[in-house]
């Protein structure tokens, strides 16, 4: 059993022409109808923002070093935390592995030469970065305060905030998300290569069906929301001010429709993509293939069928509240599904320790704990308890940043050497991995805590007894962030100076690996013919490559 | 330029001209479900208040033109039908047909926007608009005091909200026949290639479905006896 | 696999379009007559049956794939789980009657 796998970089240069070099020049990159370049435009894009929430994240950590807050004014925390969450849901989690790595990888995983409507991909990322802006104009321009929730009437009537372009800016960046799953669906459908039956397709672009299918069912209802909300504080009239006998809840069910699909738009990209890296470096054909990709459709449609979970302490009635909570339940059992089979996957597995192996074991774990934590909350008497306090926010982050983020950067370091043609420095990745793990976990965990304890979300001070565990989280927050700044650093660096990495470092299977690192612009010299079941890891152990 | 493309034109991603069909009528099909889900939301809330503000609705249901609306969902049928009769007219490759019937179609949906528009002037003379001019008078005032001056309100916002986003879709429609005839006045068109013709079309149906509901549901609450 | 459209007669078009009609001025006049609750199910009931007709035989649903017809239906089924849950909750918030509100006056019953 191997710790590390060898690679032996290819002593020539990258191909000669592909996707990067194949022309220069602003205009070549900023009107490209090449999904692979629109993959890079939106991680330029995502990166920005994810440091730009980081950013927010730094100061709330640093502001709650104190018990009566060490930085800012309560009302300067409102706007610190409601930022935090619209940049980095909306800016970053959405988009990131969907629009970089889904945008990359689904036409070569099809065998396609491009997505179905290359110019619609194009006007997505337009849409994002126009939506971005209206965004970042109400950050930058006094924030808001609502909380990324936006609720009603606070939000409507009574913000003193720039709720408007905030709102406005989401909205627009909806209809980045909608393209984007539109095109998916469309290319999964139509466009898959000779011999590529749905059940000889990698899981990850499963997952990323499932996702475009939240996509497109999910997001127009925030789209509509967002819209309502627009003209009841342009105008001064709304249908969700009490004074006329509106009805808040009604902006919460409509909010939470689209919003609670969204945290799985955030979590079945990345799953995909563990379910690409558990095989490539256990050398193992995945466990239970039907069971993972039909898993991901019905986390699909349960994830529409739990939004009340969010209201249980609201005013909703508490029988919708029951069906809403058992439905919660229910929609566990698909993620659990996933979790047993990559774990069967690795027994007996011939594992190594590669960068993306250890962001894949770190999102296995961090994920099952979000997960299990969820169920507390799915629970309407502890979840009386437990809402509103820190207990949520640990358990929305061990999903979102333990799973979700690790999952991310466990693809990134997976494809960059198809991405850019070069390897990254495995000592400092390995090293980055441990760090943001340690750092993470450390960050985290104390927030269970609290929250069990009582303390609060969204507040800027709080009761002294609970200084210690929140100095412990704010450290963590430190070296976490220490921890994302690495893989930036070293996959710049890289970009020039990294060994060359040939079609297929990883000896993976799948058909981006069957063309050159770069890829051509086209994808593949010729259309490819699919033959092989999909993780045929045994065949290529046996010597059959 | 004197003669356009003829038969087809397939995009590089595509291996020919069907699979090209195929993925743009789902394509168009899967965002015709992405306008569902967002006109629903929108009709869910309205469903939310109408049920609980019934005669508050009913009032304002009556205030409303029911004639004009009549006469509008006609002129709305109308242009599906000859937006129908355009996509046949590119299916037969008949030219001048094709570009006529969508010139029909854009005069129908302009009689449409006029008719509309004449109701929302119609309304600001009566003095039901929420919040910039809510303060009905006369007769009215006495048909809708009875269910309530704020859950009045409420009804007329929907009645804005829900035919104004509709009149907006129906401008982009407008926009895109305008688009397809200066295309199909060039001849781009023909019986293999017509797509475009066809998926207008079936944006321009849709918009029309949308109509079809909303009469009912605005014009036509508790009935006119 | 192409799916071309065959081409529908002109006469096809022309009956449905003319049923539409007809359908306009039947809904139009159902409201003048008094049916209690079921001028709302009757209106509702003809506009579905106008939408019906439209998407069949306007939109080519007669003659299209079955994915694209369950695209239509996967988007109405999803619209009916928005519409069905919200009424839910709406429809049973006060099967338990709304708690007194505080005075200040009441004794404290719990610790």
């Amino acid at each position: 059993m191997s710790v590390v796998t060898t690679i032996v970089p290819e002593p020539h240069a990258p191909p000669a022409k592909n996707y990067l070099n194949v022309s220069y020049g602003w205009r070549s990159w900023l009107f490209t109808k090449d999904h692979k370049r629109i993959a890079l435009l939106y991680l330029v894009s995502i990166t920005f923002f994810f440091f730009v929430g980081g950013f927010f994240a730094v100061l709330m950590r640093i502001h709650l070093i104190d018990p009566q807050g060490a930085l800012v004014e309560p009302e300067t925390y409102n706007k610190l935390f409601t930022m935090h969450g619209i940049i980095m849901i909306f800016f970053f989690l959405i988009p990131s592995i969907p629009s970089v790595l889904g945008n990359f990888l689904v036409p070569m995983m099809i065998g396609a030469r491009d997505l179905a409507f290359p110019r619609l991909n194009l006007l997505s990322w337009y849409i994002y970065i126009i939506g971005g802006t209206f965004t970042m104009y109400s950050v930058i321009h006094g924030g808001v305060d609502t909380g990324w929730t936006f609720y009603t009437p606070y939000s409507s009537t009574y913000a003193n905030s720039q709720v408007v372009p905030a709102a406005l800016g989401i909205f627009i960046t909806g209809f980045s998300s909608i393209l984007t799953g539109l095109n998916f669906i469309v290319s999964i459908h139509k466009m898959r290569a000779p011999g590529m039956t749905w059940f000889r397709m990698p899981l990850f672009l499963w997952s990323m069906y499932a996702t475009s299918i939240i996509f497109i069912l999910g997001t127009p209802v925030l789209a509509i929301t967002l819209f309502l909300l627009f003209l009841e504080r342009v105008f001064g009239v709304g249908i969700f001010t009490p004074a006329l006998g509106g009805d808040p809840l009604l902006f919460q069910h409509l909010f939470w429709f689209y919003s609670h699909p969204a945290v799985y738009i955030m979590i079945l990209p990345a799953m995909g993509v563990i379910s690409e890296i558990i095989p490539c470096f256990a050398r193992k054909r995945i466990f239970g293939y039907e069971a993972i990709a039909f898993s991901s459709l019905g986390i699909a449609v349960l994830s529409f069928l739990v939004w009340g979970h969010h209201m249980f302490v609201t005013g909703q009635s508490i029988y919708t509240g029951l069906v809403f909570s058992a439905l919660s339940f229910l929609v566990a059992i698909p993620s659990a599904i996933k979790v047993f089979n990559w774990t069967a996957t690795l027994y007996k597995g011939s594992i190594s320790y590669d960068a993306p192996m250890l962001y894949a074991l770190g999102f296995i774990g961090l994920f099952t704990m979000g997960g299990l934590t969820g169920l507390f909350l799915a629970s309407l008497s502890t979840d009386v308890q437990l809402n509103g306090t820190y207990f949520i926010v640990a358990h929305f982050h061990y999903i979102m940043v333990g799973g979700a983020v690790m999952g991310y950067l466990g693809g990134m370091h997976y494809w960059w050497p198809k991405i850019s043609g070069r390897l990254y420095p495995e000592p400092w990745a390995r090293l980055a991995a441990a760090i943001i793990f340690f750092g993470f976990n450390l960050t985290f965990f104390p927030q269970f805590m609290l929250g069990y304890l009582g303390m609060p979300r969204r507040y800027a001070f709080y009761p002294a007894e609970f200084q210690f565990l929140n100095v412990m989280s704010s450290a963590g927050a430190s070296i976490l962030g220490v921890g994302y700044v690495i893989p930036l650093i070293y996959f710049a660096w890289s970009m020039r100076y990294g060994p060359v990495a040939g079609p297929n470092p990883w000896g993976a299977t799948g058909l981006e690996w069957r063309t050159t690192s770069p890829p051509p612009q086209e994808n593949f010299e010729e259309t490819p013919v699919v033959t092989d079941e999909p993780y045929d890891y045994a065949k290529q152990e046996a010597g059959v490559v | 330029m004197s003669e356009a493309h003829r038969g087809q034109v397939v995009a590089h991603q595509f291996e020919d001209g069907g699979q090209q069909h195929d993925a743009d009528t789902l394509g168009i099909w899967v965002f015709l479900g992405t306008e569902i889900m967002f006109f629903g939301g929108l009709f869910t809330a309205y469903a939310v208040y109408r049920s609980l503000y019934y005669p508050a609705f009913a009032a304002g249901s009556r205030v409303l033109d029911i004639k004009l609306g009549a006469i509008n969902t006609a002129v709305l049928l109308s242009s599906s039908f000859t937006m129908a009769l355009s996509v046949r007219a590119a299916q037969t490759a008949k030219r001048t047909a094709l570009a006529g019937l969508l010139i029909a179609t854009m005069v129908l949906g302009a009689a449409f926007l006029g008719i509309k528009g004449f109701e929302y002037y119609q309304k600001f003379v009566e003095h039901v608009v929420p919040s910039l001019d809510f303060a009905p008078q006369g007769e009215v005032l006495a048909r809708l005091a009875p269910g309530g001056l704020g859950h009045a309100q409420l009804y007329f916002c929907f009645y804005f909200f829900m035919t104004g986003l509709h009149a907006l879709h129906m401008i982009v429609g407008m926009g895109l026949l305008f688009v397809l005839m200066l295309r199909a006045r060039r001849g781009e068109f023909s019986a293999e290639y017509y797509a475009p013709v066809e998926v207008t079309g079936l944006y321009w149906h849709f918009v029309d479905i949308i109509w079809i509901f909303l009469f009912p549901l605005l014009y036509l609450i508790g009935g006119r006896y | 696999m192409t799916t071309r459209q065959p081409i529908v007669p002109f006469r096809t078009y022309l009956l449905v379009f003319l049923a539409l009609l007809a359908l306009v001025l039947l809904t139009t006049g159902a409201a003048f007559v008094d049916l209690g609750r079921m001028n709302t199910v009757v209106a509702l009931g003809i506009a579905l049956v106008k939408m019906v007709l439209v998407m069949f035989f306007f939109m080519h649903l007669a003659h299209s794939t079955n994915l694209v017809r369950l695209s239509v239906v996967a988007a109405f089924f999803w619209f009916a789980l928005l519409i069905t849950f919200v009424f839910a909750d709406y429809g049973s918030r006060h099967w338990i009657p709304d708690p007194a509100p505080w005075s200040s006056s009441a004794p404290a019953t719990h610790p």
